[in-house]
């Protein structure tokens, strides 16, 4: 009986990792439900953006006071988290405070001293954060694409925090022989007096109490991430790792657009003879995307590392004057929809049973879409360099190859192009007037 | 104006240095076309041995790529690109940031290498050659903000020249709230330029025009013959034609030294 805190632990432990370890699978399974795209070139270049954007959080900054806020909060969580490692340690062989023989009592208060600033730093950023999100009139959370779960969801992790950071600074204050060290103490030594003339039991039985529901606490925390937007946290890295390193102008060519154009333009082509049957032109590729699976991989993962920030929405020129887009609803949408072909897919043993739904229509429609000006101002605003506009993009080529569904203006401003060599009706003749009339 | 066209050049045996690519809106838009001689002036000024295809240019496909014709956008660039290998062009300048950023960024796979300048980096670098000087006296003194066009700065990282050739014309360069990085569009990007905005409750210039009025400008420079459109459009709206012009760089710079 001796080890059933121990034993108990260490099933809770397995419990709460195995939990996490099969929902991070589900994710990878539908990141790689997206096309192919080769992004492993210019290593040295990527692994700069990921330590500069995401380990440095150089773009949070762009706006400095959400961006202090933010890395109080995420220097908190990462230091703190070395305080979880004791905790395991301790959870696990049934020692308190291992770090403490293992460190010295000098080196060992200091960092607990650290956590504890920092747990107190946390708390008070997130504090801020839950007024702003609440109270602040600040139009990026109170767009329409964050009313209902997304806002609750946005609250809760702040909840989260709150109380993981309270249990922290507890637990260290109901710790009497930690106290009576009087060292690494600094916030929580303001606490202790509130358990003035308790008596060593009922003590020890609070301090055990939120060290218990603090570590079960951040196992609830670590698998809420898959059901919440917050699994930036982890996929900041990998998204910036993997962001598209060309000039943000340069839009993709479509490889299969090239072959079909380089066969028209060919004077030598024979227009009479059958393709070459081969296993790849068996199916034609379609172009642009209609669904999440049209997508590649890369914006498949941008939408599971959107945390619904808002940025990339309150600096659109479309979203600003009224207009439908948002290019974090697009992001939205594609996570909440490759979300919905993801439990399609486990509900059918595995292949995907057509559901009557596709991303564009049910949930992006092509009112928003053309409302896009290609700008980049959501690209370049992303602190975790997330790419909407290539969504966009792709879904508006589907929209006018496969369906030749543009707006009548673009229809004309085609033709005029395919007739004449520009978007408006002049004749080609009359490309060097210009020069005459001076 | 005298201007040559690579087919002149070529029958006479001769390379430019540099060919001019005036694009849809300086070969046809009445503003536009403005700002084309304008910048024709400077080059002449500057004794440029340049050349324009003429009759031979066509749409970059720019417009037809963003609004989702990836077919009509390659066609574009590979006609494009056969006249433009035909003529064995190495280096091409323009007004338009969009030819820039297709030249530059989208034919470079399709088999279309060349070295593309934006005017504003061009004109640095006659400078630069000392092969240009711009007068700062007689534009001096005048409050001046530029509008960033988007797939200039943006979607090329290009915010420097500009600006820098504005500081040479003497004048007071205010910056706009949104500048550089955090721009606001013109509205007339992807394929806008050519269809109504979709339901909302302003223009999209009306508001980057009230940004630039925000710093009260005698001229709102630009870089762009879309924006320049955009903007002129907006002070229109907002009945500030008398007292607030639009003006691309080129044409301040021509302005200035009397061209």
């Amino acid at each position: 009986m001796q080890y059933l805190p121990n034993i108990v632990f260490a099933l809770t432990l397995l419990l709460g990792i195995g939990f996490f370890t099969i929902n991070i699978r589900k994710i990878s399974r539908n990141i790689n439900l997206g096309k192919d795209l080769n992004r492993n070139d210019k290593k040295s270049e990527r692994l700069k953006n990921m330590i500069m954007i995401a380990l440095g959080q150089s773009k949070m900054i762009k706006r400095p006071f959400s961006g202090f806020l933010h890395i109080v909060v995420y220097v908190g969580f990462i230091i703190i988290n070395i305080e979880v490692l004791e905790i395991i340690i301790d959870g696990l062989f049934g020692t308190h405070r291992i770090f403490k023989d293992f460190l010295g009592t000098q080196i060992y208060g200091f960092l607990i001293g650290t956590f504890e600033v920092l747990a107190a730093l946390v708390f008070i950023a997130v504090i801020i954060f839950w007024i702003r999100r609440n109270l602040s009139n600040i139009k990026r959370f109170l767009s329409s694409e964050m009313k209902g779960w997304p806002k609750k969801d946005g609250n809760l992790i702040l909840y989260f925090e709150m109380v993981l950071m309270s249990l922290f600074l507890l637990m260290n204050a109901a710790d009497a022989s930690f106290q009576q060290a009087g060292i690494g103490n600094p916030m929580s030594q303001f606490i202790t007096p509130l358990f003035d003339g308790f008596s060593a039991d009922s003590l020890h039985l609070i301090e055990r109490t939120a060290w218990w529901i603090h570590i079960l606490g951040i196992l609830v925390f670590l698998n809420y991430l898959y059901y919440s937007k917050h699994l930036h946290i982890l996929l900041a890295f990998p998204n910036t790792y993997y962001a598209n390193l060309n000039p943000k102008g340069q839009f993709n060519n479509l490889e299969a657009v090239t072959n079909e154009v380089k066969i028209m333009m060919d004077p030598s082509a024979d227009p009479y003879a059958t393709p070459e049957s081969s296993e790849e032109e068996a199916i034609p590729e379609k172009f642009g995307a209609s669904e999440v699976t049209d997508l590649n991989w890369v914006q498949l993962m941008n939408a599971y590392t959107c945390t619904e920030c808002g940025r990339c929405t309150s600096a659109c020129p479309a979203n600003l004057t009224g207009k439908k887009l948002s290019p974090r609803k697009i992001m939205m949408d594609t996570r909440d929809r490759l979300e919905e072909v993801g439990r399609n897919i486990d509900a059918n043993k595995g292949v995907f049973k057509d559901d009557g739904k596709q991303l564009l229509n049910d949930y992006i429609t092509p009112e928003e879409l053309w409302a896009c000006t290609s700008c980049n101002a959501c690209v370049e605003e992303c602190p975790v360099n997330i790419d909407p506009l290539s969504i966009i993009l792709d879904m508006r080529r589907y929209l006018v190859m496969e369906q030749s569904a543009a707006p009548q203006e673009l229809n004309a401003m085609m033709s005029n192009i395919e007739n004449n060599g520009a978007p408006w009706q002049y004749n080609q003749q009359d490309r060097l007037n210009w020069a005459k009339e001076e | 104006m005298i201007v040559q066209t690579m087919a002149e050049m070529m029958a006479q045996g001769k390379q430019p240095e540099v060919l001019f690519w005036v694009g849809a809106a300086g070969s046809y838009d009445d503003r536009a076309k403005k700002i084309t001689r304008a910048f024709v002036k400077i080059l002449q000024h500057a004794n440029v041995d340049f050349a324009v295809l003429g009759t031979e240019e066509s749409s970059t496909g720019d417009a037809a790529k963003r609004a989702g014709n990836e077919f009509l956008f390659q066609m574009q660039a590979m006609m494009n690109i056969e006249v433009l290998n035909g003529y064995n062009i190495k280096k091409i300048v323009t007004c338009d940031p969009h030819s820039f950023n297709t030249l530059k960024n989208e034919y470079t796979n399709l088999g279309g290498n060349y070295e593309v300048l934006h005017h504003t980096q061009f004109i640095q670098n006659l400078i630069a050659e000392g092969r240009l000087k711009i007068d700062d006296k007689n534009l001096q003194g005048k409050r001046v903000t530029f509008h960033d066009p988007c797939y200039l700065g943006r979607a090329n990282d290009v915010y420097e020249s500009p600006r820098d050739l504005i500081r040479r014309l003497g004048v007071n360069l205010t910056e706009m709230k949104r500048s550089k990085q955090t721009a606001l569009c013109c509205g007339a990007g992807g394929a806008q330029m050519f269809k109504d905005a979709e339901r909302g409750d302003k223009e999209i210039n009306v508001l980057r025009t009230e940004d630039a009025l925000e710093t009260k400008p005698d001229i709102i420079a630009t870089g762009c013959p879309y924006c320049n459109t955009m903007m002129t459009d907006g002070i229109k709206f907002k009945e500030k034609e008398d007292s607030v012009i639009v003006k691309d760089i080129a044409e301040l710079i021509a302005e200035a030294n009397n061209l």
